[in-house]
């Protein structure tokens, strides 16, 4: 079972009515009426989905930690502070139930990129002379979609839950290391390293070598 | 202020989430005026937040919210079941509870048997019957019963027979045996001469003669 959010300081910064509802809903659901969480979930399924989605690359295998990842909160609502972020909560219980999902299923057949990086080792960008910008047109075909979340995939788990929470689920600095338990310089360091990888993953172009088998194996890394 | 490529490198992350100081950004800017390569990196960097980012990425599959509705509507009866279940258990266990108490009670702290089972009950006793109790001895007797105790300093008390029963006084098989019905044989041990005869008839004689 992936752990649980266990300690939250992220104030509520304001107090618009979204929020306000938001809260009423937790406190009735923490009350025990039950019936009220998927309204209170509603406006996060993408996100919680998209967590795990980015890890386990496999649309059922991601539905399914996705619900197990609401089932599991709901379990666990009394452990809720009031005074934390819920969709930070709800997020870090997704990306720790797909992790969980992931290993159980050993799906790692080769070396992550990055696996041996040291956080404060220096990082040295690939020099792509024919390098094209990948224009955000291209996430309607799903195909494409697919090849990015696999380029995602291909990253040390430790980069990967930065790149999800901040990049994906837009979650601040603060909230990213607070929820992953680790400071803010880690969160930075490992950013810039998910960052520039798949930077050099993706730099080939789609239709190029980023998701052939060449960058992702042991011991040829480029870099 | 003036910075190389690789002190580029190490903060293009910060650079583009506007983390970095504004001299530090005019130093960076200025590079990437100067540097194809790291102008290449930052494009890169940013292209790769901008389509991670984006909405249209992790689409939901079709019928996501219905069948989430449909498993937290799942884990509710089912929680639901598991309450009622879980209160037909702790019901059943009590009574177990205190049945199980009342009979372990009964073993720990039940009285002797004062009579035995082979004790006729007195039930041809006349009721008015004149009898005679005394203070050391639970049996009443008719009276002129020479086996009635007597005490010289208290006399024995007189009371009629279903006072004596109801007092929990038993009648004097001696005195009062008239009254006693004879339904119930004492088991008499057999002889051994007795025995002996018996495991004899029951010898049956070999085969062939």
């Amino acid at each position: 079972m992936g752990s649980l959010p266990q300690k939250m300081s992220i104030q509520v910064k304001s107090a618009d009515p979204t929020e306000m509802r938001e809260q009423e809903l937790i406190r009735r659901v923490q009350a025990g009426e039950k019936q009220f969480f998927y309204e209170l979930v509603k406006p996060y399924e993408r996100r919680i989905y998209s967590a795990a989605f980015a890890i386990l690359r496999n649309e059922a295998e991601a539905e399914d930690a996705a619900q197990e990842a609401v089932l599991k909160a709901l379990t666990h609502i009394q452990q809720f502070r009031a005074d934390a972020r819920f969709s930070t909560w709800l997020t870090q219980i997704a990306v720790n139930e797909a992790l969980m999902k992931r290993r159980k299923a050993h799906a790692e057949i080769m070396e992550p990129i990055g696996e041996r990086e040291e956080d404060d080792g220096t990082y040295t960008p690939r020099d792509f002379a024919d390098w094209r910008e990948i224009p955000s047109e291209v996430l309607e075909r799903k195909e494409i979609r697919q090849k990015l979340a696999d380029a995602l995939s291909a990253l040390a788990e430790k980069y990967r839950k930065v790149f999800v929470l901040r990049d994906i689920q837009h979650l601040s600095i603060e909230e990213t290391a607070e929820a992953l338990g680790i400071s803010r310089a880690s969160v930075k360091t490992r950013l810039l390293r998910a960052r520039l990888m798949l930077r050099d993953l993706l730099a080939p172009g789609l239709g190029g070598a980023f998701f052939s088998r060449l960058p992702f194996e042991k011991g040829t890394k480029p870099w | 202020m003036v910075v190389n490529c690789e002190h580029v490198w190490q903060e293009v992350s910060n650079y583009l989430d506007g983390e970095v100081d504004p001299e530090l950004r005019a130093a960076m800017e200025a590079h990437f005026k100067e540097c194809k390569h790291c102008t290449a990196v930052l494009d890169g960097t940013r292209n790769v937040v901008r389509l991670y980012g984006d909405e249209r990425m992790f689409e939901l599959p079709a019928g996501f919210s219905h069948r989430l509705q449909r498993r937290l509507a799942q884990q509710s009866s089912l929680s639901g079941f598991q309450n009622i279940r879980a209160l037909w258990i702790m019901a059943v266990a009590v009574v177990a509870l205190v049945v199980g108490g009342v009979a372990l009670g009964n073993i720990v702290f039940r009285q002797p048997e004062t009579k035995s089972p082979l004790a006729q009950t007195p039930h041809g006793i006349p009721p008015n019957l004149i009898v005679y109790v005394s203070d050391d001895s639970r049996v009443f007797h008719a009276p002129g019963c020479k086996y009635l105790h007597k005490h010289d300093d208290e006399p024995p008390k007189q009371m009629t027979a279903s006072e004596a029963m109801k007092e929990g006084y038993v009648p004097c098989v001696r005195c009062l045996r008239q009254y006693l019905r004879a339904e119930v044989e004492c088991p008499r041990p057999f002889s051994a001469s007795h025995q002996l005869a018996r495991q004899r008839s029951n010898v049956s004689a070999p085969p062939g003669l």
